[in-house]
């Protein structure tokens, strides 16, 4: 973005937003965040007061209660900034980083002294693969991965944050990975927080189509960089029995993803017919 | 798909799962709006876009800041050329003004091109409460009056019917011979309007812009009804939003260009109507009297509430097109004359009954693929999350909601309170998810909606923060 901060010398430490639901359910997701900028020379640090930035209570429209988080999180990260102890924040995720770095300016527009200091944290914030590709400079790390590999470009990421060819560049980069095309992959996939289940209907349909076009590819693994969506996409592919599935890009930059086996392994034999009573046991 | 006309007034969700489960519907939707929208991309593709959506941007910004003046010359120079400028604040006020000129006017029949600013005030059946027979002569909106439904698409109103269903439709109303060939369908259409066209005394249409500078009012169609309904009758009334409004014909084109390539794929439309007052000496058509009639109905508190970018919609139709949304669920599960992202913002503001217009600026994902159609570029997500807000505020959502923002709001602003739900949820969630192999299946109460149709995920064992504790005490220990 335009209003992104400039670098003379590459960042020597950031602080890791990590966002809730990877701290919470997806901590490989953070492992694999720490690895990969640790692995490019930059110092992590880990400010443990964060929690949520508020995304779920502004998106369902309770502002009230969503300006506390806000406020909290920039209390947390940008002192952090100004005293010049981190260089930037990162977070794996384009929907939190632009709640933080874009949405907080509607949010704190009337809170005293918030929006100076929101806009100085905001261009310095960074969501992983734009980190990694506009900040460091990085085009390949050394990944390997044998399957077929395709990308879902989440809608806050593409549409909110302009982030498309980062992670692109960074995935075609990766050893071994055969890339296949992917229908509407610009196409929300229904997630949109509560909209999954205050319109659990809609967002299934619209998660059913990212499905259909996920198997129509054949893709072992559809990357992306935000784990609510990836949730999202996975909860529907688990419960339609589809042997492929979304995973963090970090995860796929970091070496943790194996690919399935494409036939599943023989169902185990029947189990031995239970023992006769007459049959001693012990 | 049955008959029965569509009842708009059925609650939320009623309409969105009869819409989900209608088969007919969604087969209709695909095949019309992926057209459309690639149309669109195409059209749009071949001239500079970005330009062009800033420039159409700029001179509707410049129409809001100047409105008033801008209205006053509409009127000047449209009673200069000898038409008639009426002003109604309601939609009752509208319903009246219309009924009286054609009271005055003595007409029997009223023939219509497409206006969605008379399905807004339910126009139609004003006339014919008032003993008038109305035509509707777009074939989208001739179709839909027979078979009793409102339109479902700004542009394309009848988009939540197949062929096949259009051809039953025929048939059971016209008497058509069993046919899915639109040209012969069509045929039978142009056969029936054309003696309407022709016996009626009265012409009605929308506007899709209005010159303020000369009193122009314009009208694009594909289909030569604009141009019939506002030549061959005697009386010509033009109904408009306050917000159709450019300063100058120059403006009028790039309006013009920025509304076809966006909402058909068009470079230009077959018609475009211009008319600027009644038939003068010498003229060779064209009506003898011609009425304006503006209609406020809440569009200039829009601006007032901070909706005002709502009013720079040219109504294109592109944001309907791309919506993961209205792509699933069509026009008429909005329950409003105006449907999909644009609907769900103009529907809660303007004067309308719409059955729990507090639903629509939910029904959204927030995705942004319409904010990246919009040809004048309105930030629709954000004045969707505005209008959430403004639900809160007014007590609109359950007390549970309520109380579980409130809940979750206090237990992530202290990191204790935080980090122990976490372990609380990791161990419920654990226990859970090893009885259903896995991952969660069933969730209860409130999160059920979720593993309907979703798994889900047991929360991680081990935190990320308790990990990355663990390995900065592991490395402090090597060192």
């Amino acid at each position: 973005m335009a209003d992104k901060r400039t670098y003379s010398s590459p960042p020597r430490r950031v602080a890791l937003f990590v966002t809730c639901m990877v701290d919470m359910i997806y901590p490989e997701v953070g492992m694999a965040t720490v690895e990969l900028l640790e692995r490019h020379g930059v110092e992590v640090l880990f400010p443990l007061e964060q929690t949520c930035c508020g995304q779920p209570a502004f998106n369902a429209g309770f502002w009230d209660e969503a300006r506390p988080l806000a406020r909290r999180f920039v209390d947390i990260f940008e002192p952090l900034l100004r005293s010049k102890q981190i260089d930037a924040v990162v977070a794996p995720s384009g929907s939190c980083t632009a709640m933080t770095s874009h949405f907080y300016r509607q949010l704190l527009a009337e809170e005293p002294g918030y929006p100076e200091r929101a806009a100085l944290l905001a261009a310095a914030t960074f969501e992983l693969t734009e980190f990694l590709v506009d900040v460091l400079g990085v085009e390949a790390v050394d990944a390997q991965f044998t399957g077929r590999l395709t990308y879902h470009g989440c809608c806050h990421l593409l549409r909110e944050l302009g982030i498309d060819r980062q992670p692109r560049t960074l995935l075609q980069q990766v050893n071994g990975a055969e890339w296949v095309a992917l229908n509407g992959e610009e196409e929300c996939c229904g997630f949109g927080g509560l909209f999954a289940v205050k319109n659990s209907g809609i967002s299934t349909a619209m998660g059913n189509r990212k499905v259909q076009n996920l198997v129509r590819s054949d893709a072992d693994v559809v990357a992306l960089c935000d784990v609510s969506c990836m949730t999202h996409i996975n909860g529907l592919l688990s419960r339609q029995g589809e042997r492929c599935r979304a995973v963090h890009i970090a995860q796929v930059l970091a070496n943790q993803v194996d690919v399935r086996p494409r036939t599943l392994p023989e169902p185990p034999s029947q189990p031995l017919e239970k023992p006769r009573r007459w049959q001693d046991t012990t | 798909m049955s008959t029965s006309a569509i009842d708009l007034s059925l609650p939320y969700k009623k309409r969105v799962d009869d819409a989900l489960h209608n088969k007919q519907l969604k087969v209709a939707l695909d095949r019309a709006t992926g057209r459309m929208a690639g149309q669109r991309v195409a059209a749009m593709g071949a001239v500079d876009a970005p330009r062009l959506r800033a420039q159409v941007r700029q001179m509707k910004e410049h129409v809001l800041r100047t409105w008033p003046e801008l209205l006053e010359q509409l009127e000047t120079q449209v009673t200069a050329n000898g038409g008639h400028v009426h002003w109604a604040k309601e939609a009752a006020d509208l319903q009246r003004i219309v009924v009286e000129i054609a009271r005055k006017a003595n007409v029997q029949k009223v023939v219509k091109a497409k206006s969605m600013a008379t399905e807004e005030v339910h126009l139609n059946q004003a006339l014919q409460r008032a003993g008038l027979k109305v035509v509707e002569t777009d074939l989208g909106e001739y179709i839909i009056q027979l078979a009793g439904e409102p339109p479902s698409h700004i542009v394309a109103p009848v988009i939540h019917r197949r062929v096949e269903d259009i051809a039953a439709i025929f048939q059971r109303e016209l008497d058509m011979p069993p046919t899915l060939d639109p040209q012969v369908i069509c045929g039978v259409a142009r056969g029936v309007l054309r003696k309407e066209f022709l016996s009626a005394e009265m012409g009605i249409s929308g506007c899709n812009f209005a010159i303020a500078e000369t009193g122009t009012c314009c009208i694009v169609t594909n289909e030569g009804n604009g141009r019939m309904t506002s030549t061959l009758p005697r009386v010509y009334v033009v109904v408009m939003g306050l917000e159709k409004l450019v300063p100058t014909v120059e403006d009028a084109f790039l309006q013009y260009q920025a509304l076809c390539r966006s909402s058909t794929g068009q470079q230009c439309s077959v018609y475009l109507s211009m008319t600027s007052g009644p038939r003068k000496p010498g003229d060779v058509d064209g009506p003898e009297e011609f009425h304006l009639v503006l209609l406020d109905n809440g569009r200039l508190d829009m601006l007032a509430k901070g909706y005002g970018e709502a009013l720079c919609c040219i109504r294109c139709g592109a944001c309907l097109n791309v919506c993961p949304v209205y792509r699933e669920i069509g026009g008429h599960a909005y329950g409003s004359t105006y449907s999909g992202p644009i609907g769900a913002v103009i529907s809660p503001n303007i004067h309308m009954e719409v059955t729990d217009v507090d639903k629509l600026p939910y029904a959204s994902s927030l995705c942004g693929a319409c904010r990246d159609a919009c040809p004048v570029q309105i930030d629709l997500p954000r004045m969707l999350l505005e209008l959430r807000r403004d639900v809160v505020e007014a007590e609109g959502t359950t007390l549970f909601d309520r109380a579980a923002m409130q809940g979750f709001s206090k237990m992530m602003q202290s990191r204790s309170s935080y980090e122990n739900a976490g372990k609380l949820g990791s161990l419920a969630s654990n226990v859970l998810a090893r009885l259903s192999g896995g991952n969660l299946t069933f969730l209860p109460g409130p999160l059920s909606p979720w593993t309907e149709s979703r798994d889900l995920p047991p929360l991680a064992r081990h935190s990320f923060r308790e990990q990355w504790q663990q390995r900065r005490a592991a490395r402090k220990q090597i060192v």
